[in-house]
């Protein structure tokens, strides 16, 4: 061994070769399968794309690093399971770019927080944590009360989407903007952003400001989101090449 | 003046300003930790202003301390050691040098200023967007030339054990940075993105480069500078030769396997977390074989552990190495990260591996460097690097016992049940459970801060001390 090593140490570029080649080797073996998708997402109903609205609320949630203290992935495990819901789906973070597992409970799992509470419990707990929750540790985010969310752009970052993967359509991507305002009102008609986006999708002015389409808006609309999309009353978790095994 | 054949002229211009930029951001990392550990412990340091929220310092505070600390030092390191080990002075103009400097601190400032304003990809550890992902990897490339060419200088024929890791070091960060940050900006003109990678594959890609931001950036480089300092301090070989042929290449290889761990249980397919899991606990061996290298470097010499203080640093170093490269394949066990996952275990870990290793042996190697470069005899004080060490130590057993109770505490109490059979605590019961562990935990790091604060006074002394 020591001879052969020998020519290895007396040639920098051999050595980076030989480096490249096997620090290369086990990233390509796990990366690479995942890329045949059928059999690393089942195929769930339900799983539709974010409204704009809540699609800005995304952005809002990556901005303010929620991800550092709260995950979005319920695991295989029975107090879990009892805790937050039915476990994850890999079909369910499919269109989150990047995805939003986290690595942390700094608090608690949000994978299935969509309609576990009011949008006016999750207004005045963003505003003030400690105002519903006494002993939490969440910082305060007033501030998205006094901004605009940002809905003349959002058009933008759907076709960004659109070309890495998610399917909006250009009849959802025109209609961003007024899809957006119309998500957060109460009295508009939403007939075509139901639509477009399911007759599931939450209406309302979240933040009970109607002059306004407010940061708090799309927030409150995206975790109201959360985990909503796939119905597991109807959900069947049998992979269906066992079913045709068994019988 | 004439340069002798036997001794090089060194170029050490760039070193001593990497040395400089690795002590100034230490204390920024540092105090930005300490800073969001009390926030922890009382929420009302959030202050109500967007910029100040724990969400946006926590990128902050670890890039700070990963690239900022971590980096500097290992620019700094790497360059000191390969002049010194090749017998050549650096490859490339004093102008391309001063590039990678300001370009680095570019980047680190660039980063920096989106984080407080929640410019981010929202990816741990890869939060820069776009823009300055370019600038990273452009620095990064003439930093791999310079390298790389200063090897290709070298007077010795054999290529020194320590810029073996080096290398694989700036090698594979360059693939993962490249790799993960794969994305499309918005518009030219704006600070936005969007990744082309989403849902289980950018997990898995996301961790295969976060793991391995550990396993190249935080191990196999200041495994090049364990290779290094040690050995010189003690004025002995490496203890074994072959074993650094084997601990180098087995840790290299398995490292790049172990990035699933982060997502047991989840909906990644379950045989990526079986291979990751597996090829963690491979790497515990390559691990230890490094630290009994590097430990058993010492025989002969243990004595230097009693005079030499900077040795100390060193050694515990080795020691934090070995003791934290235990407890992370222990965690990649699924039945084992069931519990610890998600909780302060993590954390501790990593600080554990953060605090006692790569900090440690960066303040020992800095120890060793200042003199050299400011061309003194010795330190300012060696009472002082005493001092420190105790501040250090005192607050990374504060720091890592207090997390471990509190992780294994939150995972037990998440997952208890009372006779009824229904789930017995709420969450907010554990938040509240924690508060005096966190208070502890920012405890420990005022005292790591403060010794790093006593560093940077007695290495400024040292540069200031007439006896050249």
């Amino acid at each position: 061994m020591l001879k052969h090593h020998d020519k290895i140490e007396k040639n920098s570029i051999l050595l980076l070769i030989l480096i490249v080649i096997v620090i290369s080797i086990g990233g390509i073996v796990e990366i690479a399968p995942l890329f045949r998708v059928e059999t690393t997402i089942e195929k769930v109903k339900g799983m539709r794309p974010y409204t704009p609205l809540e699609l800005i609320g995304s952005k809002i949630y990556k901005r303010e690093g929620c991800y550092g203290c709260h995950s979005q992935q319920v695991r295989v495990l029975r107090d879990e399971v009892e805790r937050y819901g039915h476990y994850s789906l890999a079909a369910e973070s499919m269109y989150d770019y990047p995805f939003q597992w986290g690595s942390k409970r700094t608090g608690p799992d949000l994978a299935r927080l969509g309609g576990k509470y009011s949008n006016q419990w999750h207004v005045r707990h963003l505003i003030n944590p400690r105002s519903v929750v006494p002993e939490s540790i969440m910082p305060g985010y007033e501030f998205l009360m006094y901004r605009n969310a940002d809905i003349e752009s959002v058009s933008l970052d759907m076709e960004v989407l659109r070309k890495i993967g998610v399917p909006y359509s250009l009849y959802m991507i025109n209609n961003a903007t007024s899809d957006a305002v119309i998500q957060a009102s109460n009295d508009r008609d939403s007939e075509f952003l139901l639509k477009r986006y399911g007759e599931k999708v939450n209406v309302r002015d979240f933040d009970g400001n109607p002059y306004k389409v407010s940061e708090m808006d799309a927030l409150v609309a995206y975790l109201q989101s959360l985990g909503t999309f796939v119905d597991f009353a109807t959900f069947d978790p049998v992979d269906p090449k066992e079913e045709v095994r068994d019988k | 003046m004439t340069v002798s054949d036997k001794v090089p002229n060194y170029n050490y211009d760039i070193i001593k300003l990497f040395t400089i930029a690795s002590v100034f951001w230490g204390l920024v990392g540092f105090l930005a930790g300490v800073f969001i550990a009390l926030q922890m412990a009382f929420p009302v340091l959030n202050l109500n202003l967007e910029w100040t929220t724990f969400g946006r310092l926590r990128p902050l505070h670890t890039s700070a301390v990963i690239f900022a600390f971590g980096g500097n030092v290992l620019f700094a390191t790497s360059l000191f050691v390969v002049q010194r080990t090749s017998q050549a002075r650096l490859w490339g103009s004093d102008n391309l040098l001063k590039f990678i400097f300001w370009g680095y601190q570019l980047f680190i400032a660039l980063a920096a200023f989106g984080y407080v304003n929640g410019i981010t990809q929202a990816k741990e550890y890869a939060e820069p967007e776009w823009y300055a992902d370019i600038l990273l990897t452009i620095v990064w490339v003439c930093y791999f030339l310079v390298f790389v060419l200063t090897l290709k200088r070298r007077k010795e024929p054999h290529i020194y054990v320590a810029n073996w890791f080096y290398l694989a070091f700036i090698v594979t960060v360059a693939i993962l940075h490249i790799v993960n940050n794969l994305a499309i900006p918005l518009r030219w003109d704006g600070s936005a993105s969007y990744p082309i990678f989403g849902g289980v594959q950018s997990a898995m890609i996301q961790w295969w480069y976060g793991h391995n931001a550990v396993g190249f950036f935080l191990t196999a480089g200041f495994i090049g500078i364990m290779y290094y300092f040690v050995p010189k301090r003690a004025n002995r070989p490496v203890y074994s030769y072959r074993l650094s042929i084997l601990h180098f290449w087995s840790l290299i290889f398995i490292y790049i396997w172990a990035g699933p761990h982060h997502l047991h249980y989840t909906s990644l397919p379950d045989w990526v977390q079986t291979l990751g899991m597996t090829f963690s606990i491979m790497l515990w061996m390559p691990s230890w074989g490094g630290m009994i290298n590097g430990i058993m470097t010492l025989s002969g010499a243990w004595d230097k552990l009693r005079t030499d203080p900077v040795m100390r640093f060193l050694i515990t170093a080795v020691a934090f190495y070995g003791m934290s490269t235990f407890e992370g394949p222990l965690m990649a066990i699924k039945e084992v990260n069931a519990l610890s996952h998600y909780t302060e275990w993590t954390i501790s870990h990593v600080h554990s591996g953060a605090l006692g290793w790569v900090a440690l042996i960066s303040f020992g190697a800095l120890y060793h460097m200042v003199p050299v470069l400011w061309n003194k005899k010795d330190l300012y004080s060696n009472k002082l690097v005493s001092t420190h060490f105790w501040l250090a130590t005192i607050g990374i057993v504060l720091y890592i016992t207090s997390m471990w109770i509190a992780g294994i505490m939150q995972g037990l109490m998440w997952r208890s049940y009372d006779d009824m059979g229904f789930l017995q605590y709420s969450f907010v019961e554990v938040v509240k459970s924690l508060h005096p562990l966190y208070v502890t935990r920012a405890l420990g790091g005022i005292f790591f801060l403060t010794g790093a604060a006593v560093m940077a006074y007695n290495l400024y002394k040292t540069t200031k001390l007439k006896n050249a």
